[in-house]
C-alpha cells in the first residue's frame, strides 16, 4: 500500500494554472525522483503535500497520507503530521536555520511541540539525532547556533530537524544542489541510510538527473506542472520514451563540439600568474588580538595561452573565487605577481589598470543578480564600453551592442528591453553579452551554469564554446561542477586549501585523477551514465 | 563578546567627549553676553567687565572648557543666573517628573505597539491589518498636542478621571503623582506607538519570508508559535533600534506636552532657560539629554548582542 498517493491533483494560485492532473505516489521505504527544470512544478507538488502553499493557492483533486486525506485536513491536523509523519528537507542550508536559536533548541522543538516531552528528554534525543546525522557532540555540541556551522553542516542539522521524530515521509526539496559534489554525495549518503534504517518513504527532488538516477527506486519526469513520464528509474532512463526525458537526458551530458584545442606554450603565454599568495586578518577575539592570518590562495602560479580554455576546480571554499578575483584585479595579492599579456597588474591603480581590464571581462553565477532592474539592457551591456581609449558615439555604442547581441543569439531589439522580461538562460546571455562587447581576450566565469536548467545549461556551454572558436577568447572556468569541466575546457586545475594540488588534460585529470583532492571530486560527482548502468543492473 | 562590548563603550565616551565640545562652543558662539543680561542694560561697561570676572567669563576658551567638564563629571553644574540656585537642584526637580514620564511613556509605547504589529504582520493583507494600520498612520499624522487637547477634554473635564494638568509632587504620594501622568504619558506614547507597529510589522513580514519560517512550519508548528517563537525575535534589532531613537525623544522633546500639562519638567525648564538666556542651565541640561541618549544608545547596542548570537563573535 502506497504512503503517499497523489491523484488527480491540480492547483492554481489566484487564478494562475501551476499544476494539472498530477499522479504520483510514494511507497515506505521508496525513494521517489521528481525532476523537471525550474517552474515545472516539483516544488509546488511537495508543498501541497505539506499544505504550506501560499495564501491565493487552491488545490482540486485527492491527496492521501497514509489514509488521511490533506487536502481536505484541518490546520491542527497538518500541524500534527508536519514534522512528526512527514518531514520535509530544504534546498537552502543557509538560510534554513533560524539564526537566533542554537541548533539544540531547533531539533528539539519539534521532539517537545509533537511529543510533549520535557526539556531534558528531548535535548537528549536531538542529541542523538545529531550524532546519527554526522554531528558528534565534541565538535558540536547543542548550544552551537546556525552561523558557526558550514552550509553541508547545516544542511545535517536540517536532516536531523525532519528526521528527529522518525518521519514515515521525508519529502526533500533540492536538498544538495546548493552545496559542493563531496558534501552532495556525503547527504545522499546520509539520507538513503536513513530511508534503509527506518523505512522511510523518500521524495526527492532535483534538476539532476544523475543525483535523482542514484537515489531514486522510480522516477518521476515534470513539465510546465504537468507529468511528462513516470516509472522505474533504469527502465525509464535507458529506453528514453519520451522526446522529453531524451532531451532531458542528453542536455545533462551535453559536450559541446569544440575543433581546435589549445595547449600551454604555444606562443606568448596570455596570463601569468606567479608564486601568488593571499592572506585574510585572522578574527579579532578582542580589540587588540587576533587569530592567525587565513592563507585563503597559497603560492598559486599558472599561465594560460590565449584563447586556451583552462578550468578551475575544487570544493567550496578551496580559493577558488578568490584567486579569480586576484585575476581580475579585484583583489591585491598579500604576495606574488600575475601578469597579463605581459603587463605586471598587482599594486596598480585604476587607470593604469583600463588596457587590462579592456581585455578581460567576468561572467558570474547569478543571472538574476547582476543586472541593475532599472536600466535597460542597452545601457547595462555597454557598461565595459567605458574603458575604451575613445568614447564611442551613440550611433557607434548601438551597434556594438546591437553585434554583441547578436553573438550571443539575441535579438537586436532585444535592447530597449528591461531584465525582467528575458528568463534565467537569456539573463546569461545577456552576461556574456557584456563580457564579449569590448572583444576581451580573456573572459573569467564563476560557476556561469551551475543556477541554469539542464537544457538552457547545454545552450550555454554551446555559446561558450562558439565563442572561444571564433573569436579566441580564452577562458577561466571557475566551477565545483566536473560535467562542466569535461565539456569546455582544455586543461584542469585542482585547488584544495588554496594550493593547486593538480593538473593537467582535461581527460586525463578527469579520467585518472591522482591527488586525493581530485579523486574526491571525480568519485562523488554524479554522472548520469554511470548511474544508469548502476541502476540497470540492479533493476534488471 | 568582550571586544563588542569595550568597543561600544569606547564609541559611547568618544561621543560624550565629542558633544560636549559642540555644546560648549555653539553656546559660547551665539549672541549675548550673560553677564550684561544678568545686571540689565543700565549697567556700566565697568560693572559688567568686574561680573564677567567674577564668573570666570574671560578666562581663555580651553581653561573654561575644562573647568566646565570637569564641573560636570562631579555633579557641579554651577549656578543658575535667573533662578541664582546649583544648577542640579533645578534638575533634580524636574527629573523626578521627566524620566518617570517618559518610561511610562516608553512603555506604553511598547506594550501597544508590538502587540499590533504581531497581529498586523499575522494577518497580512487582510482587511484587519489594512484598518490596523491606517490606525497607525492617524497616529503618526496626528500632532500630539492636539491628541494631547482631546484626552484632557475627555478624561479631565468631560470624565473627570484625571486632574487637566500640573503635577502634585511625589510627595502627595505616588498614586496622585502617576495619576497626572498618565494623560500626558498617553499622548507622548500614541505617536511613538503609532512609528513603532509599524517598524514592527514591516520587520515581522521581512522575517516571515525567510527561509527558516518555513522550516519552522515544517516541524509541525502552527503559525501563531511560528510568530511568538521564530519571527519575533528575528524581527527585534530594527524595533530596538526605533526604541533606542524613541527614548531619547521622549525625555527630550517633551517640550509640547509638558506645556500642555503645565508639568515642571526638563523640557520646560530648557524652554524658560533659552527665553531668559540662562545659557549654564541650557548648556547643563543638554549635556544631561546627551548623556541620556548615549547611554540609551549604548543599552540597544549590548541588547543588539542579547536578540543575535552572531554579533556577539564580532567585535
Amino acid at each position: 500500500m502506497s504512503l503517499l498517493e497523489i491523484e488527480n491533483l491540480s492547483l492554481a494560485i489566484a487564478d494562475t494554472p501551476i499544476l494539472r492532473d498530477i499522479e504520483l505516489s510514494v511507497a515506505p521505504g521508496e525513494v521517489m525522483g521528481l525532476v523537471g527544470e525550474s517552474g515545472s512544478g516539483k516544488s509546488m507538488t511537495a508543498l501541497t503535500v505539506m499544505q504550506l502553499l501560499p495564501f491565493a493557492a487552491r488545490a482540486t483533486g485527492r491527496v492521501t497520507f497514509g489514509g488521511i486525506d490533506i487536502l481536505s485536513a484541518t490546520e491542527d491536523q497538518m500541524c500534527a503530521l508536519r514534522g512528526d509523519d512527514i518531514g520535509m528537507v530544504f534546498q537552502e542550508p543557509m538560510t534554513a536555520l533560524n539564526p537566533v536559536k542554537t541548533i539544540g533548541e531547533q531539533v528539539a522543538e519539534g521532539i517537545r511541540w509533537h511529543t510533549g516531552a520535557n526539556r531534558a528528554d528531548a535535548e537528549e534525543r536531538a542529541r542523538k539525532m545529531l550524532d546519527r546525522v554526522g554531528l558528534p557532540s565534541a565538535q558540536f555540541p547543542l548550544s552551537r547556533y546556525p552561523h558557526e556551522l558550514s552550509g553541508g553542516q547545516r544542511q545535517r542539522v536540517v536532516i536531523a530537524i525532519a528526521c528527529a521524530l522518525k518521519p514515515k515521509l521525508l519529502i526533500a526539496d533540492e536538498p544538495t544542489t546548493a552545496l559542493d559534489v563531496v558534501l552532495q554525495a556525503q547527504i545522499l549518503d546520509l539520507l538513503r541510510d536513513l530511508v534503509a534504517e527506518n523505512g522511510m518513504g523518500l521524495l526527492l527532488i532535483s534538476h539532476d538527473l544523475a543525483v535523482v538516477t542514484e537515489m531514486a527506486d522510480r522516477i518521476t519526469i515534470m513539465r510546465h506542472g504537468e507529468i511528462i513520464e513516470a516509472g522505474d528509474t533504469a527502465r525509464t532512463l535507458s529506453e528514453q520514451l519520451h522526446p522529453y526525458t531524451r532531451q532531458l537526458a542528453q542536455a545533462s551530458m551535453h559536450v559541446p563540439a569544440r575543433a581546435k584545442i589549445h595547449e600551454v606554450g604555444q606562443g606568448k603565454p596570455l596570463l601569468q600568474v606567479d608564486s601568488v599568495t593571499r592572506d585574510y586578518l585572522g578574527r579579532r577575539t578582542s580589540l587588540f588580538k587576533r587569530t592567525a592570518p587565513i592563507r585563503a590562495v597559497n603560492e598559486v602560479s599558472f599561465s594560460m595561452a590565449p584563447g586556451q580554455s583552462v578550468a578551475l576546480v575544487g570544493r567550496s571554499g578551496c580559493g577558488k573565487s578568490t584567486l579569480a578575483r586576484m585575476v581580475l584585479a579585484l583583489d591585491e595579492p598579500t604576495s606574488g605577481t600575475i601578469r597579463f599579456r605581459g603587463q605586471d597588474i598587482t599594486g596598480k591603480s585604476e587607470a593604469d589598470l583600463k588596457s587590462a581590464r579592456r581585455d578581460m571581462q567576468v561572467v558570474f553565477q547569478d543571472p538574476y543578480g547582476s543586472f541593475d532592474p532599472r536600466q535597460k539592457v542597452e545601457r547595462l551591456v555597454a557598461e565595459p564600453l567605458h574603458v575604451l581609449e575613445k568614447k564611442p558615439t551613440n550611433t557607434e555604442r548601438r551597434e556594438m551592442v546591437a553585434k554583441a547581441l547578436h553573438e550571443v543569439g539575441l535579438s537586436p531589439r532585444d535592447m530597449d528591453k528591461y531584465p525582467h522580461e528575458f528568463s534565467g538562460g537569456q539573463r546569461q546571455r545577456l552576461s556574456i553579452a557584456r563580457a564579449i562587447i569590448t572583444r576581451p581576450k580573456l573572459v573569467v566565469a564563476d560557476e556561469p551554469v551551475s543556477a541554469l536548467d539542464v537544457s538552457i545549461r547545454a545552450q550555454i556551454l554551446d555559446l561558450f564554446a562558439e565563442l572561444n572558436q571564433k573569436l579566441g577568447i580564452a577562458y577561466l572556468f571557475i566551477t565545483h561542477d566536473l560535467t562542466v569541466a569535461r565539456a569546455i575546457t582544455d586543461a584542469v586545475m585542482v585547488m584544495h586549501d588554496g594550493s593547486i594540488v593538480e593538473r593537467g588534460k582535461t581527460s586525463e585529470v578527469l579520467d585518472h585523477p591522482q591527488s586525493d583532492a581530485a579523486k574526491a571530486l571525480v568519485t562523488a560527482a554524479p554522472d548520469l551514465h554511470r548511474a544508469i548502468a548502476r541502476r540497470l543492473r540492479e533493476q534488471g | 563578546m568582550t571586544a563588542y562590548l569595550l568597543k561600544r563603550l569606547a564609541i559611547a565616551v568618544a561621543t560624550l567627549v565629542l558633544a560636549s565640545m559642540v555644546v560648549f562652543a555653539v553656546l559660547e558662539i551665539i549672541p549675548g553676553d550673560p553677564a550684561r543680561l544678568m545686571l540689565g542694560m543700565n549697567a556700566s561697561a565697568d560693572q559688567v567687565e568686574l561680573l564677567r570676572n567674577q564668573m570666570g567669563l574671560n578666562a581663555p576658551l580651553a581653561w573654561r572648557y575644562l573647568h566646565w567638564a570637569g564641573g560636570l563629571m562631579s555633579l557641579d553644574f554651577g549656578r543658575s543666573y535667573t533662578y541664582s540656585v546649583p544648577v542640579i537642584d533645578l534638575v533634580r526637580e524636574r527629573v523626578v517628573v521627566s524620566l518617570p514620564l517618559a518610561l511610562i511613556a516608553l512603555a506604553l509605547s511598547t506594550l501597544i505597539a508590538i502587540p499590533v504589529g504581531l497581529f498586523s504582520a499575522g494577518r497580512h493583507g487582510r482587511a484587519s491589518d489594512t484598518v490596523a494600520m491606517g490606525a497607525a498612520q492617524l497616529g503618526v499624522a496626528v500632532p500630539n498636542f492636539w491628541f494631547a487637547l482631546m484626552l484632557i477634554y475627555l478624561f479631565a473635564v468631560w470624565l473627570r478621571l484625571v486632574p487637566a494638568g500640573g503635577f502634585p509632587g511625589w510627595g502627595a504620594g505616588v498614586w496622585p503623582a502617576l495619576k497626572s501622568l498618565v494623560l500626558p504619558a498617553i499622548a507622548l506614547a500614541l505617536p511613538q506607538a503609532a512609528i513603532l507597529a509599524r517598524v514592527t510589522r514591516s520587520a515581522l513580514i521581512e522575517v516571515l519570508n525567510e527561509d527558516y519560517i518555513r522550516t519552522a512550519r515544517a516541524k509541525g508548528l502552527p503559525y501563531r508559535a511560528v510568530l511568538w517563537r521564530h519571527a519575533l525575535r528575528n524581527a527585534m534589532i530594527p524595533v530596538l533600534t526605533i526604541l533606542g531613537l524613541q527614548f531619547a525623544f521622549l525625555l527630550a522633546g517633551t517640550i509640547i506636552i509638558e506645556n500642555v500639562f503645565y508639568l515642571p519638567g526638563l523640557g520646560r525648564l530648557v524652554f524658560q532657560a533659552i527665553t531668559q538666556r540662562d545659557l549654564i542651565v541650557v548648556e547643563s541640561v543638554v549635556m544631561l539629554l546627551v548623556a541620556a541618549v548615549i547611554i540609551v544608545n549604548l543599552l540597544v547596542d549590548l541588547s543588539y548582542a542579547v536578540v543575535d548570537p552572531r554579533l556577539r563573535s564580532r567585535p
